[in-house]
């Protein structure tokens, strides 16, 4: 089970709406994914008002939450004006809080968004914020009133898995109490099953499933593997060993040879 | 027999133009004549069925495939069947291999095949896709000199017809205008531009994680580079964040593009279905053809045969 903001939800996984080949196979990667929260950005789907009012029925249509996020913003008052604009097209207080400090990688501007997290927290939102792996910046997000962080394990798009696992070690060790979602940067369900061992309590994809060759089936790849992780946490695993130990004890074997 | 098609878009005039040529009576009526309000008058017209393949279904290279030669005998010569190249920078190589990995009929070429192919990018590019049976055409050429040879050809042209009449069928092929409510528009941005300092023979596909683009060379020097994506059918003018990666794009792939005019932009609503997959659906006397999305004249052709083969199987059966 997984609580974000006292909401209970069954999967582990979030998933982004962008670049699949098209919306019914968008519906049917969400399906095979079993998430149960959805992202969508306000910015670039919408120019010009309602108009793309087609391809939200679609998406809700698949019954699952709306978390809106504010991509593609560069500064905590855009970043403001986009969250309130999101509140009143989807109903919802949930926003997932990005800010952009640079073009290329897509890294956040930890400073913009601390700012601007502070804000929206303040007008009553739900703020998810896609932050860096920066233990320091995570807690000046929750002094910010974030009950929930998304710090990235590499950058955007990238499929390059976790880079630092220390950093990502060291935030579950340090915030045991609050939901840490990874956000960006996962390529295969090995990632994502790499993170949850670590103790994450969800992962967020989008590229990797949009941009596979069969999107919906990689869905359905990305949910085992999260599930695996989440489980396998829970179970306690072995840590690794420098010398073999045989499972079963050789001394007082019946017969030797 | 006698044919009403509504809609002179690349959907409308090559189902025109397919009755035209089995000997059906068509009259065509469009509200704004030439073609100028149809998102065909935006498109790339690029006839590449295995690029698309990249983010579209198998559907699409098995309807696309036979384009080029329908448009060839429809409008001889005006095809051009150089291929195209697909080109990534150095540091998006790996997005050459994936684009590779979901398609087919291409061959890996290096620096010096590129610039035998397009000499002007001699020493941009180190690896690229060469899909040496794809072709392209000029779109807004082909559907003056369709529209044109319908004409010439007995079809009849209207652009008010408040009580139609005296047809046998009716052939819908309005885009987003349709009252379907299972077609969304997909909004597309393109600029032309123009430059005597670069000379391509073919379309160019540059890959970019973030934002692919395609620049297809025109007659006079002139380029269209296109197309955004975005889940809207909002018509305005195109953004200043669309032009800036579009024209971010064309720069990339060759600098003299900086020094180019801007000669047009625009914008056209793609109509599309759920599964972005064309549609030709009978309902009575009624077909509609719809949802061509992003490939209007790679599947017109495909489109305007099925519906004429569903006109001629009915007479038969009658017979």
């Amino acid at each position: 089970m997984l609580t974000l903001y006292g909401t209970e939800l069954h999967s582990h996984l979030l998933l982004g709406t962008a670049q699949y080949p098209s919306p019914a196979i968008l519906l049917d990667a969400i399906k095979a994914s079993g998430t149960g929260v959805v992202t969508v950005s306000l910015r670039r789907e919408t120019a010009g008002g309602s108009s793309g009012e087609r391809f939200w029925s679609l998406i809700r249509s698949s019954g699952v939450r709306v978390l809106p996020n504010t991509a593609g913003c560069h500064s905590a008052k855009e970043a403001v004006l986009t969250a309130q604009m999101a509140r009143d097209l989807f109903a919802t207080d949930w926003i997932k809080l990005e800010v952009i400090g640079n073009h290329d990688t897509l890294q956040p501007d930890v400073f913009a968004l601390v700012e601007a997290a502070g804000i929206l927290s303040n007008e009553g939102f739900k703020v998810f914020p896609y932050t860096t792996d920066d233990l320091v910046v995570a807690g000046r997000l929750i002094d910010a009133g974030c009950e929930v962080l998304m710090p990235w394990c590499a950058p955007i798009g990238s499929a390059q898995g976790p880079l630092n696992l220390h950093a990502l070690r060291s935030l579950r060790g340090h915030f045991p109490e609050v939901p840490l979602i990874v956000d960006a940067g996962l390529g295969r369900p090995s990632h994502a099953a790499t993170v949850m061992e670590l103790g994450f309590d969800a992962i967020l994809l989008n590229t990797a499933v949009a941009k596979a060759g069969d999107p919906v089936a990689m869905a359905g790849a990305f949910a085992k593997a999260t599930e695996a992780g989440y489980a396998a946490f829970r179970a306690g695993m072995l840590e690794p060993r420098d010398v073999a130990v045989p499972s079963t004890p050789v001394i007082g074997k019946a017969v030797f040879g | 027999m006698a044919v009403l098609v509504k809609g002179a878009g690349v959907a409308g005039l090559a189902v025109a133009h397919e009755l035209m040529v089995r000997g059906i009576e068509v009259t065509v009526v469009d509200p704004a004549p030439g073609g100028l309000r149809a998102a065909s008058w935006y498109a790339g017209g690029m006839l590449a069925p295995y690029c698309e393949r990249e983010s579209a279904e198998q559907a699409v290279v098995e309807l696309g495939r036979g384009a080029a030669d329908w448009w060839e005998e429809a409008l001889p010569g005006s095809v051009t069947r150089n291929g195209t190249l697909v080109l990534a920078p150095a540091r998006d190589h790996k997005e050459l291999d994936r684009f590779g990995a979901r398609t087919s009929g291409f061959e890996m070429i290096d620096e010096g095949e590129i610039a035998a192919l397009e000499p002007d990018l001699s020493g941009r590019f180190r690896k690229g896709l060469h899909f040496p049976s794809e072709a392209h055409l000029d779109p807004r050429h082909a559907l003056v000199v369709l529209a044109a040879k319908l004409a010439a050809c007995g079809v009849c042209f209207e652009t008010d017809l408040s009580a139609p009449s005296d047809f046998d069928w009716t052939i819908e092929c309005v885009g987003r205008a349709t009252q379907d409510e299972n077609i969304r528009g997909v909004r597309g941005e393109m600029l032309l531009l123009r430059t005597p300092d670069v000379a391509l023979s073919r379309p160019i596909r540059l890959i970019h994680p973030r934002f692919p683009v395609y620049i297809v060379p025109r007659a006079g020097q002139t380029f269209m580079v296109g197309a955004t994506m975005i889940e809207s059918d909002a018509t305005g003018p195109i953004t200043a964040r669309s032009m800036m990666e579009l024209l971010n794009a064309a720069y990339s792939l060759h600098p003299a593009f900086g020094e180019a005019e801007i000669v047009e932009t625009g914008t056209g609503i793609r109509p599309a279905y759920a599964d972005n997959l064309p549609r030709v659906v009978r309902n009575g006397n009624a077909i509609s053809i719809n949802g061509l999305f992003r490939h209007g004249f790679l599947l017109a052709p495909a489109m305007a045969r099925q519906a004429a083969d569903m006109i001629f199987d009915e007479r038969n059966k009658a017979q």
